[in-house]
């Protein structure tokens, strides 16, 4: 039916526009990142033109995690309850050296990444990322989900009905 | 070397037979006590009217594994009204790592001794609480003991974790009418800053017992320093207290050059001193913008954070970096400073204090800031000296101690300030007091602008501890192997130990180094200064209500960073 495919591609488009200029970000700052990141959020660089405007703390309101910081093994199952505790669909973003690797703290009680427990989505290298570095970041993350959304489509254009719609 | 200034104390006649070894130290008197007349004689220290060490800085051990006596522990004491300073060594056996508890003395031993026992595995008797405190619950081993692998991790899974129920001690205050309720905030909660966690026992509104847990960001600071050189530790002080890096790059320099016997040219002491106390605004800003914001002004937060983003713009025109600026060598600075520096400074002198006005104007009388801050959380001057308080906090509390002050190093002696000192103790005060002290900074640069950039070298002309200029390393034989020597070998410091102190934006920013002259640091403790404030927080929060100690935790400025480093 001509109606059904013209009326999801619409949808899917729709959907994606909303989710690319609203995000309610997470911060998950735990140390020097997170002072960074509060410089992004304050006036000066100000990442709520971006569309990431309402920085939430309660991870059944947001949608991107922004880990800001050094995950050690004593915060890593709160990390991760608190992603579990994110609704679909979400993202992350690991701001910073210590979150992506560990940075430079080889030892006993860091975490070498948060990958070892959240999948990420956008990598922030530098210690701290300059805060133009984080925008980079999140903007990356809109191509991202535009990728997305565009390969759900081919998907279900494959699939020639609505199965795919599930994985949306 | 440099030899000790600080004067010895007194004997006293009355210390058990034998007890006390009088030793040599570089930097201050030390005393090796005996494990056993240890108690009597921390008590007597503490109570002779001759010495009145009152206040117990810092508290640490330190793993000699060739020795007989395995361990050490130091303690660091400071006597306020006779302005002495004394360190304690006392030796302990590796089969018998057991000490006396010194809660009764200083309650400030509290968070150190469950640290050392954490850290080294030495055991404090009569301690009522000796858990872990910044590893966590599933670790296994001590991690500072030079035979523990630095990379060696232990997984920590949720059935494992800590749960606290604390309960009020004395029930006759307690009102039966109401349930009691026990709730869990943090670590991930905006109001503790992501890495505090307290669980508190509610009797109604008032908190009737809480526990506070830390360790949520120990990333092993001081292991670290120890597989590094001695130029390479400097990036990871940067990261202890990252509101004011530049202070604790300075702190270290300074210590490590003291050690060796060096000192810094006058041109980079000179910018060291105005860079550290714009830093020091810096902090001030975080801090008072996050406890404003913790109690629902939002829009001081952004006024509070612009003068920050001005001051950043100066860091950075000087190292390259924000916030982790690294920008201190030892001997020196990283780079001479940019042709511009003096206007820049200048200029950042006539913005920064609009912004800081405004918030005065805005909150310092504002009635509802009033209510949620006046008396408090206040603490009185004996107890916060007691739990072994610096800084501004003390200084809120009426006790006039300011490091710059009593001991004045770089140029703090020739400059004219003021230590403002007020008598509350409550979260009021302390938020006045970093107010006025960023106006202290502001007329210390200004002074210090007033003088005049000193010409000459900006680090020493010493080839053993500066790096050569990177074009004689490329065209000279002799440039290119002092280059390569320092950059593989780094510094060689000659064996000994020194603690030196600064004051750091939220009190006395301490490193006790200790060198074996083998290339690497063999321990390096930073004394925190928000490590013995945050451990009196459960007694601050005694009896006030849960949106009162929101209102605290921001005031304190506990820097997670540097508290469990
Ligand atoms: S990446 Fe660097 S700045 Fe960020 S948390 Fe780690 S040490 Fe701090």
């Amino acid at each position: 039916m001509i109606g059904e495919s013209w009326v999801t591609t619409t949808v899917d488009k729709l959907e994606e526009w909303g989710r690319n200029n609203s995000f309610w970000p997470l911060p998950f700052g735990t140390a020097c990142c997170a002072i960074e990141f509060m410089s992004v959020v304050s006036s000066h660089y100000d990442m709520a033109r971006f569309g990431y405007e309402v920085v939430r703390f309660s991870p059944r309101q947001s949608d991107v995690m922004i880990v800001a910081g050094t995950i050690t093994d004593k915060m890593a199952p709160t990390l991760k309850r608190i992603y579990d505790q994110m609704p679909d669909p979400k993202w992350v973003v690991s701001m910073g050296a210590c979150a992506c690797s560990g940075g430079f703290y080889r030892a006993y009680h860091v975490m070498q990444g948060i990958d070892e427990i959240v999948p990420v989505d956008v990598y922030v290298p530098g210690c701290p990322p300059t805060p133009e570095g984080l925008m980079y970041g999140i903007l990356q993350l809109k191509e991202k989900i535009k990728r997305d959304s565009k390969r759900r489509l081919k998907e279900k254009r494959a699939h020639g009905d609505d199965s795919g719609s599930a994985a949306a | 070397m440099p030899t000790a200034t600080i004067p010895a104390p007194p004997l006293l006649d009355s210390l058990p037979e034998g007890s006390v070894e009088v030793v040599e130290g570089l930097d201050q008197p030390t005393w090796i006590v005996r494990r056993d007349a240890l108690a009597q004689v921390a008590r007597q220290l503490r109570d002779d009217p001759e010495t009145q060490f009152d206040l117990l800085l810092d508290l640490c051990g330190v793993d000699y594994p060739d020795r007989d006596e395995r361990f050490e522990a130091v303690y660091h004491l400071y006597s306020l009204p006779r302005a002495a300073r004394l360190r304690l060594k006392v030796p302990v056996l590796e089969d018998d790592p057991v000490l006396p508890s010194l809660i009764d003395v200083w309650t400030a031993a509290d968070w150190f001794e469950r640290e050392a026992w954490d850290m080294f595995g030495l055991r404090f008797e009569g301690h009522p609480n000796l858990r872990r405190i910044l590893t966590h619950e599933a670790f296994q081993g001590h991690p500072l003991r030079k035979d523990y692998d630095p990379a060696r991790r232990w997984i920590l899974t949720e059935d494992k974790i800590y749960k606290p129920n604390p309960q009020p001690t004395g029930s006759e205050s307690v009102d039966d009418m109401f349930e009691r309720m026990t709730i869990n905030i943090g670590p991930s909660h905006p109001a503790m800053h992501g890495t505090f966690r307290v669980v508190a026992t509610l009797d109604g509104e008032v908190i009737v017992a809480s526990e506070v847990e830390i360790g949520y960001l120990h990333r092993c600071f001081e292991k670290m320093a120890e597989t590094h050189t001695w130029q390479q530790v400097i990036p990871y002080t940067d990261r202890l207290n990252y509101c004011s890096s530049f202070i604790n790059n300075v702190a270290y320099c300074r210590t490590v050059e003291k050690l060796m016997g060096i000192e810094a040219p006058p041109r980079a002491v000179w910018a060291q001193m105005i860079l550290s106390e714009f830093s020091r605004i810096m902090d001030h800003c975080v801090c008072n913008g996050s406890t404003l914001v913790d109690t629902g002004a939002l829009t001081n937060f952004w006024y509070m954070f612009q003068p920050r983003e001005e001051i950043y713009g100066l860091l950075e025109a000087c190292c390259g970096a924000r916030l982790t600026v690294s920008a201190c060598r030892i001997g020196g600075l990283l780079e001479d400073l940019p042709p511009d520096f003096e206007a820049r400074c200048r200029h950042l002198l006539e913005t920064v204090p609009e912004f800081i006005d405004d918030v005065d104007k805005v909150v310092t009388k504002n009635r509802i800031w009033l209510d949620r801050s006046v008396g408090v959380a206040a603490i009185s001057a004996e107890e916060a000296v007691d739990h072994g308080w610096t800084g501004p906090c003390l200084r809120a509390s009426g006790v006039d101690y300011d490091v710059r002050r009593a001991y004045p190093y770089d140029l703090y002696g020739e400059v004219d300030f003021e230590v403002p000192v007020f008598q509350g103790g409550d979260v009021f005060d302390r938020y006045r007091m970093r107010m006025e002290e960023i106006h202290q900074s502001l007329s210390i640069i200004r002074q210090l602008l007033d003088r005049g950039m000193p010409d000459g070298p900006y680090i020493v002309d010493d080839p053993h501890v500066a790096l050569p200029p990177k074009e004689d390393a490329y065209n000279q034989m002799e440039a290119m192997i002092y280059h390569f020597k320092l950059i593989m070998d780094g510094i060689q410091v000659p064996p000994g130990e020194l603690y030196h102190m600064v004051e750091g934006a939220n009190g006395e920013l301490g490193f006790y180094v200790i060198s074996d002259g083998s290339g690497k640091p063999y321990r390096i403790k930073v004394r925190p200064p928000c490590f013995p404030i945050m451990a009196s927080f459960s007694h601050l929060m005694q009896g006030g209500t849960i949106s009162d100690a929101i209102a605290t935790l921001g005031g304190l400025n506990i820097i997670a960073g540097e508290l469990e480093r």
